[in-house]
């Protein structure tokens, strides 16, 4: 019963108007994020943005002070079970027991989850090539952050959720782990949700993103579309400027004497045209990198 | 099938994967009738969303470039569609243009360059058109 709740859920994720604040700190503020089912999440912020914050409300570490956190449709703090055996979790300071061996932390996890796929552990222990008879403390910090992807992988969550997962790894780590994010997705309706401030990376995987700035989220949507949106339009003016000409639409400039670059979202024909009564001409155009959307996001704010 | 993507860039990944693929298809070293690897393989050999590789051939084959066939894989499409020759059309310009900026910067008119390309070693063995 409980499961023909999930199944017909089509929302991985749902949180609505979350806020929360520590002391007289506000880590979250009316965050609302819907996450669809099937599909890789990408949570973009600086340190300190609310990112883990709003991954431990997921987790049902931190209550909803106001708004509400859905997983699968359940609330994580008072059915922390249904929530938790869905999902695989890889924190970002990998903290897992130092004392005990590989395959004692992958016997000791096992016994959490009924669905762990014992072969498939095995399976994920030989490929990353570890020792089960090794320590945890013994381990590099590449092998350790193997040792917990394959700990959120075995299980075959429905929800994989990794927090900052490749941030200190080498390339050869930081492969496995978008690798473990493309066959998770590719198993059909399997959702992945990840943080980083690496945004090569979650240009190549995610499909839908969300900048989050000092507990707020600045930006969320379809990353194919805000790609789309955002242009980068350079224009030159008959007359020499010391300051940037103002120009109606434009987010972001930078430039000098007749040639000024500019930024706009979605107001590309407003911008040309508010360029032309200004005398100037469109010399170049381009396209902009999540990279430069999240700076302008982060500056407006 | 050799794709380069460029995170950096800000164009999607999707278009870069189309755009590349259109590429190989028009300059010949994808053939009519070669199957494309699977989404997932081109997914995990890029490292990018099997989401956008879906997308990806989903639009290519709006564009009649590659085909799915009833075995669910992803073929480039045969007789080479009028989108191919039209593609082909534009890599051709943009060699043009190239030469032509070339050729007024070291002086020469476009009569010169006509003339130059007639009697090109190439052109003498006129080679027949490849539809």
């Amino acid at each position: 019963m409980v499961n023909s709740a999930s199944v017909s859920y089509n929302q991985a994720l749902e949180i609505k108007n979350l806020s929360r604040s520590f002391g007289s700190k506000q880590a979250l503020h009316d965050v609302s994020l819907p996450i669809p089912r099937g599909g890789v999440f990408g949570l973009i912020g600086a340190n300190g943005a609310g990112k883990t914050t709003l991954i431990k409300h997921i987790l049902g570490a931190h209550y909803a002070e106001t708004g509400s956190v859905r997983v699968f449709g359940f609330d994580p703090v008072t059915h922390p079970v249904e929530v938790l055996s869905r999902i695989g979790y890889m924190s970002e300071d990998r903290d897992i027991p130092y004392w005990m061996r590989v395959q004692e932390i992958m016997n000791y996890t096992r016994s959490f989850f009924p669905k762990w796929d014992a072969s498939f552990a095995e399976q994920l222990r030989e490929m990353f090539d570890l020792d089960p008879k090794q320590r945890i403390r013994t381990l590099s910090r590449g092998q350790t952050a193997r040792v917990c992807l394959l700990l959120a992988l075995a299980h075959r969550p429905e929800l994989l959720v990794l927090d900052e997962p490749s941030s200190g790894l080498d390339p050869v780590v930081r492969r496995d782990i978008l690798a473990a994010i493309v066959q998770t997705v590719a198993d059909e309706g399997r959702t992945v949700l990840f943080s980083s401030h690496l945004l090569d990376e979650v240009e190549r995987l995610a499909d839908r993103v969300a900048i989050l700035h000092e507990g707020r989220v600045l930006l969320e949507g379809e990353l194919d579309a805000i790609q789309e949106s955002f242009r980068r339009i350079t224009l030159r003016f008959e007359q020499a400027f010391s300051e940037a000409p103002s120009i109606l639409g434009a987010i972001e400039y930078r430039g000098s004497g007749h040639e000024w670059t500019y930024v706009c979202r979605g107001d590309r024909e407003q911008l040309i045209q508010a360029a032309k009564t200004v005398k100037a001409e469109v010399v170049h155009e381009a396209s902009v990198s999540l990279d430069e959307i999240f700076v302008c996001s982060v500056n407006r704010a | 099938m050799q794709i380069h993507i460029q995170a950096q860039d800000g164009v999607p990944i999707y278009l870069q994967v189309m755009q590349q693929i259109k590429y190989l298809v028009a300059s010949g070293r994808l053939e009519p009738g070669e199957e494309l690897p699977s989404i997932r393989a081109l997914a995990e050999q890029l490292l990018v969303n099997p989401n956008t590789i879906a997308r990806a051939y989903r639009e290519l084959e709006v564009a009649g470039v590659v085909e799915k066939r009833r075995t669910a894989g992803t073929y480039v499409a045969e007789n080479g569609s009028p989108l191919a020759r039209k593609e082909r059309m534009k890599l051709l310009k943009e060699r043009v243009d190239q030469l032509l900026v070339e050729a007024f910067q070291m002086g020469f008119d476009l009569d010169e360059v006509l003339k130059l390309v007639g009697q090109s070693e190439l052109a003498a063995r006129n080679p027949k058109k490849g539809d």
